[in-house]
């Protein structure tokens, strides 16, 4: 009983009361379920562990992982964000073209930036404040972004980049490759901003019950716009990592981010109903999905039948996780 | 002749409550039985022994002279028992027919929905009660009278001969509640024994033969309508019951010392202009039935809902109040009558709930939360309405109600709130912390604060507020105070102020 009362850092727990916090997180059959796949697929694949496979699994995992960060926020508030995908493709593509046009690449990457943010914007504006439902309008939103990158690009990819524009993708620095390194910083804001501010528990409260938080004398509307706001630019910060390691503008990718990044919150523990969920659980859930797609492409893995493992290893978490909630 | 429908002895207990004490009900075929308390008094839980859906622990249910033994619902169906509950079991997007039949829809020999069959069906039905409802037409699109009309169809389609109307009136127009009456007769002269459940004096001497009273769990009287008074019946409902929960203090508050001047607040453009003025450090409780405006103001003061129009002055400052926010901003708190669905977060712990509307208080040059203070500062404040709670990390929702509503009233001390609105405080807590709570509001009227009291029950108006004002249908009826502030003058002015 008083264990529960105390405060961290006043005294040492026993182990058992530890752990027993532990398993209350969400992160903690996440973590499980990661540690068992990732050392099967180090069982079975003798290439899995080496270091080079490590950092080329973490690497293609960020874009995903970056993604999800601000998918992460939407779910966690009861929404969610389809728009991502195209957002990311028409915030490199306009980079790109930018950057072709002579801009330098800084001021083309800030303003690829600023696009993926005021086109989150646009979509939290319909959520918040004209009460629409999130799912319909990144639904609508999804189809306009991808046709906004086509129309700019003309339909083609944009190539002939600047040379050290490829730093992003594909530079590193400490010897870190910079992908990861841009993951990490933006999970380390993630991580800040919903465990260590006031904005981040509105985030907690809204998911959990965004009626009491209104009467509370929370400004919910606001919070929202800014919720879709950071998910267009973490979508804008993914186009900046892909436009760079392919070193060309591309107006048809991301297909399919949008699941591929919800996946990865929900395996990482969120609810999907909002109102649970923490951004360390959604590393980890994109990791899995990365472990995933390295460990069965190793195996040789038809990529047909890999789409069926993926989906079932998916039904399988959510299905431990309601079990769990109930 | 032998009842209908007969309820003999029927006693229920919950943890920790006596629900019913020996009960008594006969209702014959062909009368309107009128079921009259106060809420809480016991009739919906007595309503709800009957139709099987509560299990009584003695006394015996008798219809036609036979002693039924109910399990579930559709016991009480097969016995010919038809409810028409508060809020409707229709589906709003089919049509009347396929409400009225649906599960059990008419075959034809193929095997398919035999649709001509139910329309005539229903057709006979609605002829009966002498209503047109247009047939194929999504119920949603039609009146909630005729989506009433459409509910006693469906169990007269399922041969009822006892039909439990529960507040039936309480969202009809007084014409639409005038063909539901005519509908009544005509059922009664066709030999369905009827129970009504209604707050308004009124309708009860319109349409019932008899009534019973219940108060406390235990009916105190049964009688033929025309052999009483609504005054006699009030009476009879609030009776005085000996409970001393309430902190004998009464605030002298300053007559002239007003915090809150609601000079013109109107919510829905054809309303009526509510005004209202609070004095510092006094309980006005907002008393009447539910669903007599009393909510909608509040939320409408605190712009939880947009008003029309409103012209509010706080301490004399005029003030526009558009968002919760703004009104905690001016200190105005409103602590919502569901706790579960409006006032808490369940998945947070009693600390992030307390601390919601604080987090500001935490921070630093930085925006960043310091924890210790923010968990020192909630187990003050917990410590202040004396939560019981393992501590501050134990989940809210595993608290009782009383704590549950201890948790929201904490919410509010960290400002410095100037009015209180407390809607249904002591909802569905028990006797002992139900004091508790009281002996909170106290507290805090004796530090300055003032509180507005939405209560549905007598007793809490009465022993604790020093002025009320009572609702009836959208509109502050009457404002008591002082000898004029006892039970029969709410209930008067609550009912509809029928003169006796």
């Amino acid at each position: 009983m008083s264990q529960l009362a105390s405060t961290p850092g006043t005294a040492r727990q026993p182990l058992t009361a530890r752990l027993a916090r532990w398993r209350r997180t969400p992160v903690f059959y996440p973590l499980i379920g990661f540690i068992v796949v990732f050392f099967a697929m180090a069982m079975i694949n003798d290439n899995f562990l080496t270091s080079s496979n490590l950092a080329n699994l973490a690497r293609q995992a960020s874009i995903i992982a970056i993604i999800a960060v601000g998918m992460s926020l939407a779910i966690l508030t009861g929404g969610i964000d389809l728009s991502v995908g195209p957002v990311m493709a028409l915030s490199g593509t306009i980079m790109a073209g930018l950057m072709v046009a002579g801009v330098p690449p800084v001021l083309a990457i800030i303003l690829g930036l600023l696009v993926g943010a005021a086109f989150g914007a646009f979509n939290g504006v319909f959520v918040a404040f004209a009460g629409m439902p999130p799912i319909i309008v990144t639904l609508a939103t999804m189809g306009i972004a991808r046709g906004l990158g086509l129309i700019y690009t003309g339909g083609y990819p944009i190539s002939g980049l600047p040379p050290e524009f490829a730093f992003f993708g594909r530079g590193t620095l400490a010897g870190i490759e910079m992908p990861i390194l841009i993951m990490i910083a933006v999970y380390a804001l993630g991580y800040v901003l919903l465990g260590h501010t006031a904005t981040g528990r509105y985030l907690y409260a809204i998911g959990g019950n965004e009626e009491a938080t209104r009467l509370s004398g929370i400004r919910v509307s606001r919070y929202k716009l800014l919720v879709y706001t950071l998910s267009g630019t973490t979508a804008a910060i993914a186009g900046l990592i892909l436009t760079s390691r392919l070193m060309s503008g591309q107006p048809n990718a991301g297909v399919g981010f949008e699941l591929d990044a919800i996946a990865a919150v929900v395996l990482g523990g969120a609810a999907i109903t909002g109102g649970r969920g923490m951004i360390l659980g959604t590393l980890v859930g994109a990791m899995l999905l990365g472990v995933l797609n390295n460990g069965l492409n190793l195996m040789g893995v038809s990529p047909y039948l890999q789409n069926v493992i993926k989906g079932l290893i998916i039904l399988l978490a959510i299905y431990i996780s309601r079990k769990r909630a109930l | 002749m032998t009842p209908l429908l007969s309820l003999r002895h029927i006693s229920k207990s919950f943890p920790g409550v006596k629900a019913l004490q020996d009960v008594s009900l006969d209702v014959h075929a062909g009368e309107v039985h009128a079921l009259l308390g106060e809420n809480g008094a016991g009739k919906s839980t007595l309503m709800k022994v009957l139709c099987g859906i509560y299990r009584q622990d003695e006394g015996d249910i008798v219809v036609d002279g036979q002693a039924r033994d109910f399990h579930g619902y559709q016991d009480a169906l097969d016995a010919g028992i038809g409810i028409i509950f508060q809020e409707f079991s229709l589906i709003p997007d089919l049509d009347a027919v396929d409400n009225i039949f649906l599960g059990r829809e008419k075959r034809n020999r193929l095997g398919l929905r035999d649709r001509a069959g139910m329309i005539r069906e229903a057709r006979r039905l609605f002829d009966r009660l002498n209503v047109s409802i247009p047939l194929d037409l999504p119920i949603a699109e039609l009146s909630i009278a005729d989506q009433q009309f459409i509910e006693i169809a469906k169990a007269l389609s399922l041969d009822a001969r006892l039909l439990v109307l529960d507040e039936p009136t309480a969202t009809l127009t007084p014409s639409e509640a005038d063909h539901l009456f005519t509908i009544m007769r005509e059922l009664r002269q066709q030999g369905v024994g009827m129970v009504f459940i209604s707050h308004h004096m009124e309708e009860i001497f319109t349409i019932c033969d008899r009534v019973t009273v219940m108060r406390d769990g235990e009916k105190v009287d049964d009688c033929d309508t025309h052999a009483t008074t609504p005054d006699d019946l009030i009476e009879k409902m609030v009776g005085r019951r000996v409970e001393n929960i309430f902190p004998d203090y009464r605030c002298d508050a300053d007559h002239d010392d007003i915090v809150l001047d609601i000079q013109a607040l109107r919510l829905e453009a054809d309303g009526p202009d509510h005004s209202l003025k609070l004095r510092r450090g006094e309980i006005l409780g907002f008393a009447g039935l539910v669903g007599s405006g009393r909510t909608e103001l509040a939320r409408g003061l605190i712009g939880a809902t947009r008003p029309v129009h409103a012209s509010v002055r706080i301490e004399g400052q005029p003030v526009k109040l558009r968002h919760p926010a703004a009104a905690l901003k001016h200190g105005i708190g409103l602590l919502p009558e569901s706790r579960k669905t409006q006032g808490l977060i369940l998945p947070f712990s009693c600390r992030d709930n307390i601390s919601l509307n604080n987090l500001t208080q935490f921070q630093g040059s930085l925006p960043l939360l310091r924890r210790r203070q923010e968990s020192r500062t909630t187990a003050d404040l917990m410590a202040a309405v004396r939560v019981k709670a393992p501590g501050p990390e134990t989940p809210v929702g595993d608290l009782s109600g009383g704590n549950q509503q201890k948790v929201v009233i904490a919410r509010w001390l960290g400002h410095q709130c100037k009015v209180l609105i407390f809607d249904e405080p002591t909802r569905g807590i028990d006797v002992g912390a139900k004091a508790e709570i009281y002996a909170l509001m106290k507290e805090l009227t004796a530090q300055g604060v003032s509180i507005i009291m939405i209560s549905s029950e007598l007793p809490e108006v009465l022993g604790l507020c020093d002025r009320a004002a009572v609702f009836y249908q959208g509109r502050i009826a009457a404002e008591l105070e002082g000898s004029a502030l006892d039970s029969q003058s709410i209930m008067h002015h609550a009912t509809g102020g029928l003169s006796s």
